[in-house]
């Protein structure tokens, strides 16, 4: 029988100018689970049991030893590492997205000004402070950003990973480029 | 113009989609007359002030939002959700 090894999307080198990095990440299971109407509660105690998480609020992330979940919209979440249980099976409408979607994080002292080329985001730390969650536009491309520790964690749909990569390059080109010229003094 | 998603907060304007005045939100009942059913299909108002219109934050959280906006000054002073109000 033919064995397929699985590839993910965006391998590659890490990318690097001036303070920036950006690299992939490796998601493991990813599986988008949407609370069916009345079912909220239910569907937080079934996470809490089976992941140690509740459901998050709009906007929010939770974490625990199991793996992550991240709010992705009105009513819907990404569940990253673990397996969904029967319990949660039974409350929400679960479907297993792990080769739909690419990730990638980008770190550095400058990530927000990089991405603020590209997202219309408040990405200041006061207005989307670590553990947030956000569904916006990445230049033309839909995507869920995270803050994280240091930097971003960007998401976005397998198909468009390559585009975004290249967008984020770009923009870590303009970056760092800006930051080598001296500033002048009055 | 920023429109505030109460799901995402103050959201930029290129996230959404408009969708027209919110009236669409109350259908008449299945045996209203046709005079009814003509004013929901074909009749809008054209106000030149405060207006209430269906968004939809498509490239955000995917809800849709029922947006106060004034069309002389383009202020927008509030949203809510649509499914509260058609639930109502
Ligand atoms: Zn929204």
């Amino acid at each position: 029988m033919t064995v397929l090894t699985p590839q993910r999307a965006l391998d590659g080198q890490e990318l690097r100018h001036g303070n920036l990095q950006l690299s992939t990440v490796a998601l493991g299971r990813v599986t988008w689970v949407a609370p069916y109407p009345g079912e909220e509660t239910a569907l937080s105690h079934a996470l809490q049991s089976a992941c140690s998480m509740s459901f998050p609020g709009p906007g929010e992330s939770r974490e625990s030893t199991a793996g992550r979940i991240l709010w992705s919209g009105r009513a819907q979440a990404l569940l990253i590492g673990p397996h969904p249980s029967a319990a949660i099976e039974k409350c929400a409408a679960v479907v297993d997205q792990t080769d739909g979607w690419a990730a990638m994080r980008l770190g550095g002292a400058s990530a927000a000004q990089v991405l603020a080329r590209l997202t219309p985001l408040d990405l200041r730390p006061s207005h989307f402070p670590r553990g947030r969650t956000a569904r916006s536009l990445l230049g033309h491309v839909p995507v869920l950003l995270v803050a994280i520790e240091n930097g971003f964690e960007i998401f976005v749909m397998r198909s468009m990973s390559e585009t975004v990569r290249h967008e984020i390059e770009t923009a870590m080109r303009s970056t760092a480029a800006r930051e080598k010229i001296p500033t002048a003094h009055a | 113009m920023l429109i505030p998603c109460p799901l995402c907060g103050a959201r930029d304007l290129r996230e959404f989609t408009p969708k027209g005045a919110a009236v669409t939100l109350h259908r008449p009942d299945v045996g209203a007359g046709l005079d009814a059913w003509n004013d929901y299909l074909h009749l809008r108002d054209n106000p030149a002030g405060p207006t209430r219109e269906l968004w939809w934050h498509g490239s955000g959280c995917g809800a849709w939002l029922v947006v106060e906006r004034n069309t002389l000054t383009h202020e927008v002073s509030g949203a809510r959700l649509a499914e509260e109000e058609a639930g109502a």
